[in-house]
Order: structure tokens, then sequence, then C-alpha cells
């Protein structure tokens, strides 16, 4: 049998050690239960900072277990369940809005459509249910971008790929509205995949609060906005209905 | 008229619902309550008709709460209900002199094997649509008359009345004791040409005519509540298939809808035609709307469908909720050869075989729990396929699109399947609950909320479609491997079974 690989162990112990009672550990206190040297401790907690496994609390500067754990596991949500328990609250926002709506979930770096209700006017349209969309151009993306600071920290220093004049390119521009969706609770795109097209988005929650999936209407801007806002009734709407999943899914309601 | 909103309730299996929809059939309100179903004897199926009642009247006022109406909002009330259920109550007392007698009950099968053995199982076809099975009501009838003390004297008398559930909720609500041609279709005691109560039928199920309903159109004011509803107008009855069928906007001949649940339902509209089927399908009236003639309607019922995704999921154990049978079924490109027929208590429509028990044929060692996934999901569509078949040989026509609803329609994968092979295009309409729907569009027309169907079928929009994909050779050859599928399953049923 081949050896275990001794850091690999450390790090175990440093993730058992935040899982326990304390929840929050500082520097010392973790070197102090491990018996090794802050500088051994330091190193492993920032290669599991870097993998989100780990989070520093900025105001205490102590060490929590981080999101992306939460990806990991059981709780899962898979996309077919999202549809499932979604469809009537779905139905119901594209009828009130009169607007296309979708359902989004994280997938490799992008956004996966799980669902697809047509806009109710009976024109021409094709189930989008499988395709990919970009997390820095969607309000579906950015809604999940911002629960989601591991997979955000993995754009840093790549190209965002720019679709239109408005697309968001910088990341720390990103980073900035992204702080602002968390802020208010949902997130929009005025034009910045599609010229003329927006869209509006919020989080889905499931009971741990972990965002499992975004909600949004999609639409010409000139039906979505008004003096270059999305209209307040329509974010209404959408939050509502993210709400009224999220509740399904046995988040705490608010 | 001030009010804004339609109420209808779907007095199902299991619960009472109420919703209330505007004047765009957009859904505004949903409340529900649960009632027991009791089990006195193998076989057996009861329920409450008073608790029924109680949460009728209670999941209104909830369902106006949770909207924040008043019922001087509504326009009129629609009930949608659970066909067959069979209520028999005294009238002076107003109370029932036994539980409803549900349609899932067995109990009838005696009386129902008796009627058959004097002319067949199908010697009430021609007059009624339907077969001897223990559905029905008029043998459900017999049978309380026949066990309890006094029914069948009271029942001359007409002092004990007969209703399915719409006409204990209207005999409730408005004081008169009526029932929609829906409804009066299932009790096997309706002529389908006269729409009548026929004697011949009567004197067969010995059903006293003095305990009936008067019968009545589907879309009518029958008359106003008393309280707590004081002044709702009760304007539509309908069964819940065809509540559906008129929820789904089918008015036209040769539009069908199939509902997808534990078993789904198909109805074609045949117009004013009265098909008979050759092929064991039931013949039922679809809807009448007051001032108008009726509707028929052919009806095939698949016995098991998300039934056989719940066996993956609570007897194999290969996922862990309904909609995962998606994700195992989408990690194989097809089912790799493998088709499973569920035949758990027989073939019914259009084979009707009860000597038949399920099989999955065409396993080999390259088959993967995903095969079998998608085989389950394909049953449902090759099992809509022989219905349809046999509808379209009925009925003479040719069924062009699809229009499907219940719970199953989440499912992507099985509505792409469907599609496939069906040859046709398959869509999901944006309101879901199309059975309460029906029932609100029915009540509204008849109180002039709306002004014609044709206003309602601009509130019909598509929320989905899935068009065929798969080539048409390779469907007829699928197809035919279902069918030598379906031949394994028959015979297997030996006399001398442990």
């Amino acid at each position: 049998m081949p050896r275990p690989i001794q850091s690999i162990q450390r790090a175990a112990q440093v993730m058992h050690l935040l899982s326990g009672r304390a929840r929050r550990l500082s520097l010392v206190e973790l070197s102090a239960q491990m018996g090794l040297p802050k500088g051994t401790v330091f190193g492993i907690l920032r290669t599991l900072q870097q993998v989100g496994f780990v989070e520093k609390d900025p105001d205490s500067a102590k060490y929590q277990l981080g999101a992306a754990l939460l990806h990991l596991g059981s709780t899962y949500l898979d996309g077919n369940e999202l549809r499932s328990r979604a469809l009537n609250w779905a139905d119901s926002l594209a009828a009130r809005s009169n607007e296309t709506v979708r359902i989004g979930t994280l997938h490799d770096g992008r956004v996966l459509v799980v669902h697809h209700v047509f806009r109710p006017d009976d024109s021409y349209q094709v189930l989008q249910v499988g395709s990919l969309l970009p997390l820095h151009a969607t309000a579906l993306g950015k809604a999940l971008l911002a629960a989601s600071p591991y997979v955000l920290s993995e754009l840093d220093g790549e190209e965002l790929t720019r679709f239109t004049a408005r697309t968001i390119t910088d990341v720390k521009q990103l980073t900035v509205a992204l702080k602002e969706v968390k802020r208010r609770g949902w997130a929009a795109d005025i034009g910045e995949l599609v010229d003329g097209e927006g869209s509006v988005a919020a989080p889905i929650t499931d009971r741990s609060e972990r965002t499992v999936g975004s909600i949004a209407i999609s639409g010409p801007i000139e039906r979505l906005c008004e003096s270059e806002l999305p209209r307040s009734d329509l974010v209404a709407y959408v939050r509502e209905s993210a709400r009224a999943i999220s509740r399904d899914l046995g988040a705490i309601p608010w | 008229m001030t009010g804004a909103y339609v109420a209808s309730i779907d007095q199902g299996s299991a619960s009472s619902r109420c919703m209330l929809f505007d004047r765009r059939g957009r859904l505004v309100s949903v409340a529900q309550k649960e009632h027991r179903q009791l089990f006195p004897r193998p076989g057996w199926v009861e329920q409450d008709a008073e608790e029924i009642l109680g949460n009728v009247l209670q999941v209104v006022p909830d369902a106006l709460e949770k909207a924040e109406l008043k019922l001087a909002d509504l326009v009129a009330l629609g009930i949608a209900n659970q066909r067959e259920t069979t209520v028999v109550w005294d009238r002076d007392s107003g109370r029932p002199i036994y539980n409803a007698i549900s349609w899932q009950d067995t109990r009838t099968d005696k009386i129902v094997n008796r009627l058959a053995a004097e002319g067949g199982k199908d010697r009430f076809r021609a007059k009624t649509g339907l077969p001897l099975t223990t559905y029905f009501s008029g043998p459900k009838i017999q049978w309380i008359l026949d066990h309890v003390e006094g029914a069948r004297d009271g029942a001359e008398r007409g002092t004990v009345l007969f209703g399915t559930m719409d006409t204990w909720l209207i005999w409730k609500l408005t004081g008169r004791h009526v029932t929609d041609v829906t409804n009066a279709s299932r009790t096997m005691l309706m002529d389908l040409r006269s729409l009548d109560w026929d004697d011949e039928l009567l004197e067969a199920m010995k059903v006293p005519r003095a305990m009936l309903p008067e019968i009545h159109a589907s879309s009518e004011p029958y008359g106003e509540a008393g309280a707590p509803l004081r002044g709702l107008p009760v304007a539509a009855a309908l069964g819940d298939q065809q509540a559906a069928l008129f929820g789904q906007t089918c008015f036209a001949a040769g539009e069908a809808k199939c509902t997808y649940g534990t078993g789904s339902f198909l109805l074609l509209n045949t117009g004013d035609r009265l098909v008979e089927s050759t092929h064991g399908l039931l013949t039922t009236v679809g809807c009448r709307i007051a001032g108008e003639p009726p509707t028929y309607a052919l009806e095939g019922s698949i016995a098991v469908t998300g039934a056989l995704v719940q066996w993956l999921r609570d007897k194999l154990g290969l996922i862990s909720s309904a909609a995962e049978i998606e994700t195992l079924a989408r990690t194989v490109e097809d089912s790799g050869g493998v088709y499973v027929v569920p035949a758990f208590s027989g073939l019914f429509a259009p084979h009707w075989r009860s000597d038949a028990r399920g099989v999955i044929a065409g396993l080999t060692g390259y088959t993967t729990k995903g095969h079998l996934a998608r085989a389950v999901l394909e049953a449902t569509a090759w099992q809509t396929r022989e219905v349809i078949d046999a509808m379209n040989s009925d009925a003479g026509t040719v069924l062009r699109v699809l229009k499907a609803d219940g719970g199953m329609t989440a499912d992507n994968l099985m509505m792409q399947l469907l599609a496939d092979n069906l040859g046709v295009p398959v869509v999901r309409p944006i309101v879901a609950e199309t059975v309460s729907l029906g029932a609100a569009y029915a009540a509204g027309l008849a109180v002039g909320f709306w002004p014609n169907v044709e206003s309602l079928r601009a509130n019909w929009h598509k929320a989905a479609e899935w068009l065929p994909r798969l080539d048409p050779e390779t469907r007829e050859r699928r197809f035919r491997k279902w069918k030598k599928a379906v031949a394994r399953t028959l015979e297997w049923v030996d006399d001398d079974d442990e």
C-alpha cells in the first residue's frame, strides 16, 4: 500500500476541526490544536482557501469552512428535480409578466438552462432546455455568481467574453456589480448578451440557504425597462416566484 | 357584474382544492385540503361525504383570503369532481346514509359479473358507451340500497337521494338536486343519445328513478349558494377528465388532451358524433353548454404511467425521486433495445387482457440502469401511442397535435419521447391545472363572464412544445418491438397460480 500523503491528512484534519463545535478558529488556535508550527498550518489554510474549502472571516480573521464544500456531497439538487418543483411557479411568472421564463443552474462555469416556459403569445419559440449561457452576461448567471464567490474567484485574471458594448468584461467591475446583486437580492442584464434584449433574475435557495438555481424573465428592453432600469413590478414578480420556489424547496420563509 | 374572478372546485379522490382564475385564465390563488380515504376491507374504498363538504366550504374562503379577495369578487363557482364516486343521502336529514363509495372500490364485482353473465360485458355499451366494470355508479347504488336498512323504500319514495360528488355538493350549496351530463354519463344509467335516465338500465341495476337527480348541461347556472358562500352562483359541473378536456380548450372535434399522472387519461373530442369504440375505449359526454347540443368524446385510460416511475423509485430503488428518472435516462442515447410493459394487473385499453403480467424484454449484458430508466419513460409514450392509434381508428380522425398536462409533463425527456414515438408535436399549456381551469371556464361562460368559447381559446398559450425528432423508419421499427414485448405479456396468469 502506498504511503498516505501527509499534507492531505493535515488538510483533512483542519477541515475536521473547522466542522467541530467552534466553527471558526484562528491560525493560533488551529496550530495549537494540531501541534504544528503556524507557518505549516498557514500554508495548508491558504491552499484550502484557494480551492474554496475554507474561508477567512474578514471581521474576526478566523477561518471557517467554505461555500465550495457545500457543492460537494449529498446536498446536490438535480436540475430535473428543480424543474418539477418549480413548474407551477414558473408558469405563473410567465403568465403574469407575459415574458419568457427560464431557470438556470451553475454548470462548469456557465449557466445550464434547466427549465424554459414560452412567452405566452403563441409566437414560434424553441425550447432552450439544456443550452448553456455565459455567467457574466446574463441575469441568471449573475444571480448565481453573486452567491458563489469561489466560482467568481476562478474567473479572476481571465478575459471575460464581450458580447455587446454593454457586456461587463472586467472582473473587478463584475465583482462590484455582484455585491449590489447580493445586497438587493436580484440581478439584471440590460443588453449585455444581446443588443436590445434584457433579463431580470432572482436566486432560488434550498433549506440550507444555499443558492441552487436562479429564475429569470427575459425580453426586449422596451418592455422590460423604464428609463433604462428594470420595471419594479416585473422585478417583484420575479422575486416572488423565486421565493415561492425556495419555500417549496424547504428554504426558511421570509 | 362587479366580480373579476371565477372560482373552481376540484373535488378529487384524495383532496379538495379551490382555485381562483382571472379573466385571462390566469391562476390567482390556490387552497387545498385533503380528506381521509377509508379502507374498511380489502378492495373497499370509502370517503366521508360530509368531511368533503366541510373541506369544500373551507377551501373557497381560504383561497379568497390568500389572494386578499372577498366573496363579492367572484362571479361564479364551477365544480370538477372525481367521477363515479357514489353518495346516497337522506333528503330530510341531509345526511348520507352510507359512506361515499369510491370509483376505485371493487365491492360491486359480483353485481357486475352477474349482469355480464346475462348478456356479456358489453351489453350496455351501445346505450352507455361503457363496459360492465366496477368503476361506474349504478351498481354501487344497488349495493347501498341492498345493504342499508330502509334505503330502497326511501329511494322509491324519493326521500333517499343519489348523487355523484357534483350533485352532493350542488344540493348542499343550492338545495337543487341536479347533475350534469358528463357525470351522468359515468353512472351507466343514462342513455348517451337521449341524455336521460333509461328505464331498461334502471331496471337492470335496480335503481329507482325517484332518487336520481335531474340531468342538466355542464355549463349552466344551477342556482345561488347559501351561507357561507351566500349569493355565489354555482354555474358548472363536469367530471374531472372532461373538465381537463375543456380547460385545454379542446372544443372542436379531433382535438385531444392527455393528463399524465399516476395513471393517464386521454380524451378525444368527437364533436356531435357518438363514436362507438371497437377497441375497448369508452364513449362519454365531453360537455354540454346550456342551449347547445352535447359534444361527445372517446376516452382511453392508461393504468400505469407515473406509477411505473414510482415503482422504479420505491420498489427497485434506482432513483430517489421521480424527477431523477430523467437524469438517469439521459445517461444513455436510447433504451438499448429494452422494453418495459407495465401490465401490473393486466393490459387495459386497447388490449383488455387480464391474463397479462408485466415484462422487461430485450435484456442483454449491455443493459444498464440508464437503459431501464429510458425504457420506463418510453413505456408511457408507447402506451399513449396505442390508445391514440385506437382512437384514430375508431373515430376515423388523425390526431395532429397532442395537448399534454399533469405532473409528469415536468419530465422534458418524457415529453420528447412522446413526440418522437407518436410522430406528432406535443404541447404543454401554460396553466397546467387544466381540471380546475375547465370548471372555471364552464362556470364563467354560464354567467357571461366570458362571451363564448372562442374567447377562451385566446387564453390558451403554449408553455412548451416538443417536435418529433425520430425518423419514421426508426419509430415504426421500435413500435414493432414494443408490440412484440406486449405479446410476451399475454397468457401469463394461469388458473392454478398461487
